[in-house]
């Protein structure tokens, strides 16, 4: 019976994209937004620390990057730079790609967050003798960080979708697996239902995992 | 309090800051301090009066190096330092030695209040966390908030954060202290208990240098009183004698419109 076998496709082939994602799918997006939070933080603070000539490089990095889309920077880095005798693997360069693509939109992220922590604590914190970058780093970012959680979070959600594109550039990360699979079983609607449910499942953990850091953030009792 | 007399702890000498066009007020550059000079003895307790927008603010930012004076000379405990020309390294050493009040506390929100008073203490000057925890209840205790130590400033009244705001800038023991109007952000019946605080530092002879509109405060504690209108120092003296029978016309008008 044609239900019959496609159950057994589908059952089948659930592992067999679930097995790329928890390999590919979250390691890549894990590391990825971690080195863009670094960049994000980094290039934030050169931009309230208003350095000159940096300021002006933060500007034209995330001008730079919110301008073009996230699959021609792709094939720019793993297409694009062998021409030029850098060669990638495909994992690295998706990384970078990620980490420097989500960084741009974190950095304004944690601008506005940054910007939120009202300047009269930074004052404060020179009164008491305090350097910028204790200040920045003991009173202003951990406020900042707190502003910013719940924006991160969905671009987070949104980054582990995104990884998808990774299949681009040879990455066999879920969605490449569902299309060889797909190629296989000529099953291309309820594979591809499947694939974005388990899209779906990953979101839904996350947001979970959002709401609950969300509340413990609550619970630290600072306002 | 009688005027002291004594070593001068802090001399301002022609302070002069232009503001330029930023902030959309009218025609810039705009001189807000034109020339003050002013010196405060050690153990003193001096008090700046007068109408808003004299610039008592801005006086107050640049002996403190939060805003960056056009022109001036600054000498601090025997030290001399021209305002426009002083180093990072100067700047820095100075801060450590000078407590700051604000009009609106700027307690650190992501500390409690004695996390407040302890924050300079461990990360500026390096005292240990357990030392510098000790140091901070002594002056909670001091501002009378020793049931407050683990209250975040969102749980505290104005009255409450302003004096968690006082025992931070006491905390590390400052040669003098300034205060930038410490009683105008609060409800009225919140004003006594700074008040009364600031009136205890004065008694144990802190030298301190206070921004007021409460001229009955500034009265009896200060013994120094200084009116700015319009960038300049117009008048300055015994506080007995500036409040009793002041020189200048301004003076006179001012006090008793302020009545
Ligand atoms: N950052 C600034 N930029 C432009 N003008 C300012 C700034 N700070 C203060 N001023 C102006 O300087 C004048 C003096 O201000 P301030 O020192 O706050 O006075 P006071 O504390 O005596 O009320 C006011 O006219 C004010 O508008
Ligand atoms: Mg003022």
């Amino acid at each position: 019976m044609i239900t019959d076998r496609l159950f057994h496709i589908l059952a089948d082939s659930f592992w067999k994209i679930l097995l790329p994602g928890i390999k590919v799918t979250i390691p890549l997006t894990a590391l990825s937004f971690a080195l863009a939070l670094v960049i994000a933080v980094i290039v934030a603070l050169v931009q309230v620390a208003g350095v000159r000539g940096l300021k002006q490089l933060a500007r034209f990095y995330i001008w730079a990057v919110r301008g073009t889309p996230l699959l021609v920077q792709l094939y720019v880095i793993f297409f694009g730079l062998p021409g030029i005798g850098i060669v990638l693997d495909p994992f690295p360069s998706a990384v970078l790609v990620f980490a420097v693509n989500e960084g741009a939109y974190a950095a304004e992220t944690m601008r506005a967050a940054l910007e939120s922590v009202p300047r009269g604590q930074v004052e404060a914190g020179y009164c008491v003798g305090m350097s910028w970058l204790q200040i920045m780093r003991r009173i202003v970012l951990p406020q900042a960080f707190r502003m910013a959680f719940p924006p991160l979070s969905n671009s987070l959600i949104a980054m582990v979708k995104d990884t998808s594109l990774a299949a681009n550039i040879t990455v066999t990360e879920m969605f490449m697996t569902t299309q060889r699979i797909v190629a296989r079983t000529y099953e291309p609607l309820a594979l591809y239902c499947e694939v974005g449910l388990i899209y779906l499942l990953f979101s839904t953990v996350l947001t979970w995992l959002q709401r609950w850091g969300e509340r413990r953030l609550a619970v630290h009792g600072f306002r | 309090m009688d005027f002291v007399e004594g070593e001068i702890m802090l001399e301002v000498q022609d302070v002069r800051k232009s503001f330029d066009g930023r902030e959309g007020q009218g025609p810039f550059p705009r001189e807000v301090l034109r020339g003050v000079s002013l010196s405060v003895r050690r153990g003193e307790v001096a008090a700046i009066i007068g109408p808003s927008g004299a610039g008592k603010t801005t006086l107050l930012r640049c002996v403190n190096f939060l805003e960056r004076a056009s022109s001036g000379r600054l000498t601090f405990g025997g030290q001399s330092f021209d305002l426009t020309r002083i180093s990072k390294r100067d700047i820095a050493a100075i801060r450590l030695r000078t407590g700051f009040v604000f009009q609106d506390y700027n307690l650190f929100r992501n500390r409690t209040a004695l996390g407040n008073v302890t924050e300079g203490l461990i990360a500026a000057r390096g005292i240990p966390k357990e030392e510098a925890e000790e140091m901070g209840r002594r002056m909670l205790d001091k501002v009378g908030l020793s049931n407050k130590y683990d209250a975040w400033p969102s749980q505290l009244s104005g009255g409450q954060q302003q004096r968690v705001a006082i025992a931070r800038a006491l905390a590390s023991k400052p040669e003098i202290i300034y205060f930038d109007e410490p009683t105008s952000a609060l409800d009225p019946e919140l004003t006594g208990e700074v008040l009364s605080v600031m009136r205890k530092l004065a008694e144990e002879g802190h030298t301190m240098l206070i921004v007021t509109h409460e001229l009955a405060f500034a009265r009896t504690v200060a013994s120094q009183a200084v009116f700015m209108e319009d960038g300049a120092v117009v008048e300055a003296g015994p506080a007995e004698d500036v409040f009793s029978h002041p020189s200048r016309e301004r003076t006179r008008e001012f006090l008793n419109l302020t009545k």
